[in-house]
C-alpha cells in the first residue's frame, strides 16, 4: 500500500505571458506521492491550480520545472499507458451508441474483436449500462452519460484514474450515489484514483488522503489522512469523524477561498 | 406520414390543384404557362422520346463535377484555415463578401480560357458552392468541444487520428449542411451558366425552347429540374433528421 505510484516533485506551471495578459503562476511548487492503490483528492478554492495538477500528472501539460513519474518513469507531455482520465464536461461522442463510445479505446487500440467485445461487456456491466448500450448519450441523463465516460476509462484497464471534477455539473443526490460507484469501481479494480473535486465532502467521503491546495500558485497547505476503511460508502456521511474531516479542510480552505474570492472580484472592479 | 407532412402535402397537392384551375379557367393564359397536367404529360414524352437525355447527361455531369470539386476542396481548405488562425483572419473578408461577386462576368474570360466547353460551367458552379462547403467546414470545426482534443491526447491518438474519429464526426452536422448547400448552389450555378453561353445542357435547352415559344417543352424540363432537385434535397434532409435524431435523443 505504501508504494509509490505517481509523484510530482518541486512542479511548478507558469502560463506565459500572452496576448497582453501578464504571466499566470498557476502552480506550485508541489510535492506530491501517490501510493499504489489509494484514494486521493484535491481540493481547493477557484483557480487554485487543482486542474492543472491533474493535467501535468496525466501528461497532458508540462511542468515549467520539477520532475512529474509514473511507476518509475518521468511523465512528460504524454499520458503514459496505464493512465486514465475522466474530464469534467461531457465528453461522450454522441454520434456513437453507448457500446462504441465505451469500445473507442479499444479500438483506436486496435484491440482484437473477441477480446474487446468482452472488455466492453464488463465494462458496460460494471457501470449498470448493460440496458441502454444501444441507446445514443442524447438519450441519456448527465449522470449516466458520465458513467459512459467513466466506462470509457475503465474498458482500457488504467492502472492510476485521474477524475477532473467528474460530478461537477451533477445534482447532489446523484453525486452521492455516483461517488459509491466510484468507490466500488476503486476497490474492484485495485486502481490508484486521484479525484479533483470542490466538494470537500465529496472529498471527506470519498478519499484514503485529501490534500487541500492554497489559492494561486497552487501549493498543498494542508494533508489529511481520513482512516476510512476500504469497504465504504457514501452512509460513512454519518459518521462523526466525517464531520470533523470536512471541517478541518474548510478551516483551512476558509482564508485561501477568500483570497481567491478577493482576486476574482479585484479582477472584475 | 406524420401530421405535418400530411399538412404539406396537402398545402402543395392544393396550390398545384390551384394552378392547374386558373390555367384551364383562362386566367392564367396558355402563352404564360401551360397547365401542371399538361407540363408532366410533356415531360412524360420528353422522357420516353429520350430527345433530351444528351442535355440531362452534360447537366448531371457539370453538377456531380463542380460538387465534387467544391466538396473536396472547400472541405480541405476549410481544415487548412482552421490550422492557421492568421491566415484564416486574413482571407476572411474574401470569405465575407465572396456571394457579393457576380461570378457570370467572369464568363467571357472562362470561355477564352477553357473554350465553349463544359469547362466554363463547372468552374462557375463550383465558384457558387465551395465557399459554403469552407465556411460549414470552419463552422464545424470551431464547435468541436475542446475536451474532445483531451480526450484523443488521453487515448494516445495522433493528429490524423484524432481529425478522423474524432474532429469530423464532431463536425459532422455542419459538414453536411456544407454538403446540403453546395448541392443547391452547383445546380444554380450550371443551370445559369447553361442559360447564358452553352450550346447544350438543360439550361440552354429550357432557354432554347423560351426563345422559339416553346412552351410546354420549356415548362417539361422546368419541372423535370425542380423535380429532381427538390428530390435531392428531401433525400439529403431525410438523411440530415436521420443524423439529428440520433445526436438529439428523438
Amino acid at each position: 500500500m505504501d508504494e509509490v505510484h505517481a509523484e510530482l516533485s518541486g512542479v511548478t506551471r507558469v502560463y506565459p505571458a500572452h496576448a497582453g495578459q501578464p504571466e499566470v503562476h498557476a502552480l506550485g511548487p508541489v510535492d506530491l506521492q501517490l501510493r499504489r492503490g489509494e484514494f486521493f483528492s484535491v481540493v481547493g478554492p477557484s483557480g487554485c491550480g487543482k486542474s492543472t495538477l491533474l493535467e501535468l500528472l496525466a501528461g497532458l501539460a508540462l511542468p515549467t520545472s520539477g520532475r512529474i513519474g509514473f511507476e518509475g518513469r518521468e511523465v512528460r507531455g504524454e499520458v503514459p499507458d496505464g493512465v486514465g482520465v475522466v474530464f469534467q464536461e461531457d465528453a461522450s461522442f454522441p454520434w456513437l451508441t453507448v457500446w462504441d463510445n465505451v469500445a473507442f479505446g479499444l479500438r483506436v487500440a486496435e484491440a482484437r474483436t473477441a477480446e474487446m467485445q468482452q472488455r466492453v461487456a464488463d465494462a458496460i456491466a460494471f457501470m449498470g449500462l448493460k440496458d441502454f448500450s444501444k441507446a445514443y448519450p442524447a438519450q441519456l441523463s448527465g449522470g449516466m452519460r458520465q458513467r459512459v465516460c467513466i466506462a470509457r476509462t475503465l474498458v482500457q484497464r488504467p492502472r492510476l484514474i485521474l477524475l477532473d471534477e467528474p460530478f461537477g455539473s451533477l445534482d447532489a443526490q446523484t453525486r452521492l450515489l455516483m461517488g459509491d460507484e466510484l468507490l466500488r469501481l476503486w476497490r474492484e479494480t485495485g486502481a490508484t484514483v486521484l479525484l479533483i473535486t470542490h466538494a470537500l465532502d465529496e472529498a471527506a467521503m470519498l478519499s484514503d488522503r485529501v490534500g487541500a491546495l492554497s489559492a494561486r500558485p497552487g501549493r498543498f497547505i494542508d494533508m489529511i489522512d481520513t482512516n476510512w476503511p476500504r469497504e465504504r460508502d457514501s452512509r460513512i456521511a454519518a459518521d462523526a469523524a466525517f464531520g470533523a474531516i470536512t471541517a478541518r479542510l474548510w478551516t483551512s480552505l476558509r482564508g485561501e477561498s477568500l483570497k481567491a474570492l478577493g482576486r476574482s472580484m479585484a479582477a472584475l472592479a | 406520414m406524420s401530421r405535418l407532412g400530411w399538412l404539406r402535402f396537402g398545402v402543395l397537392a392544393g396550390s398545384i390543384g390551384a394552378l392547374e384551375i386558373l390555367c384551364r379557367s383562362g386566367a392564367i393564359k396558355r402563352l404564360v404557362m401551360i397547365p401542371p397536367s399538361e407540363m408532366a404529360l410533356e415531360l412524360w414524352k420528353i422522357l420516353l422520346s429520350g430527345k433530351a437525355n444528351h442535355d440531362m447527361v452534360q447537366t448531371f455531369t457539370c453538377v456531380a463535377a463542380a460538387l465534387a470539386l467544391a466538396v473536396l476542396a472547400g472541405f480541405f481548405i476549410g481544415l487548412a484555415l482552421h490550422a492557421l488562425p492568421r491566415l484564416r483572419a486574413a482571407v476572411n473578408p474574401l470569405l465575407g463578401s465572396w456571394y457579393a461577386v457576380p461570378f457570370f462576368v467572369f464568363y467571357p474570360l472562362l470561355v477564352a480560357v477553357f473554350g465553349l466547353t463544359m469547362l466554363p460551367v463547372i468552374v462557375i458552379a463550383f465558384l457558387f458552392a465551395v465557399v459554403t462547403m469552407v465556411i460549414n467546414t470552419l463552422n464545424g470545426l470551431d464547435r468541436v468541444p475542446r475536451v474532445l482534443d483531451k480526450v484523443a491526447r488521453a487515448h494516445r491518438m495522433g493528429p490524423f487520428a484524432t481529425l478522423l474519429r474524432l474532429k469530423l464526426p464532431a463536425a459532422a452536422p455542419n459538414l453536411f449542411t456544407g454538403v446540403k448547400l453546395a448541392v443547391a448552389y452547383s445546380f444554380i450555378g450550371v443551370i445559369a451558366s447553361e442559360f447564358i453561353l452553352a450550346s447544350s445542357g438543360l439550361g440552354y435547352a429550357i432557354a432554347y425552347a423560351y426563345n422559339n415559344f416553346d412552351n410546354r417543352t420549356m415548362y417539361a424540363l422546368m419541372l423535370f429540374v425542380l423535380g429532381f432537385v427538390t428530390t435531392i434535397n428531401m433525400l439529403l434532409y431525410m438523411w440530415e433528421g436521420r443524423m439529428m435524431r440520433r445526436r438529439q435523443g428523438r
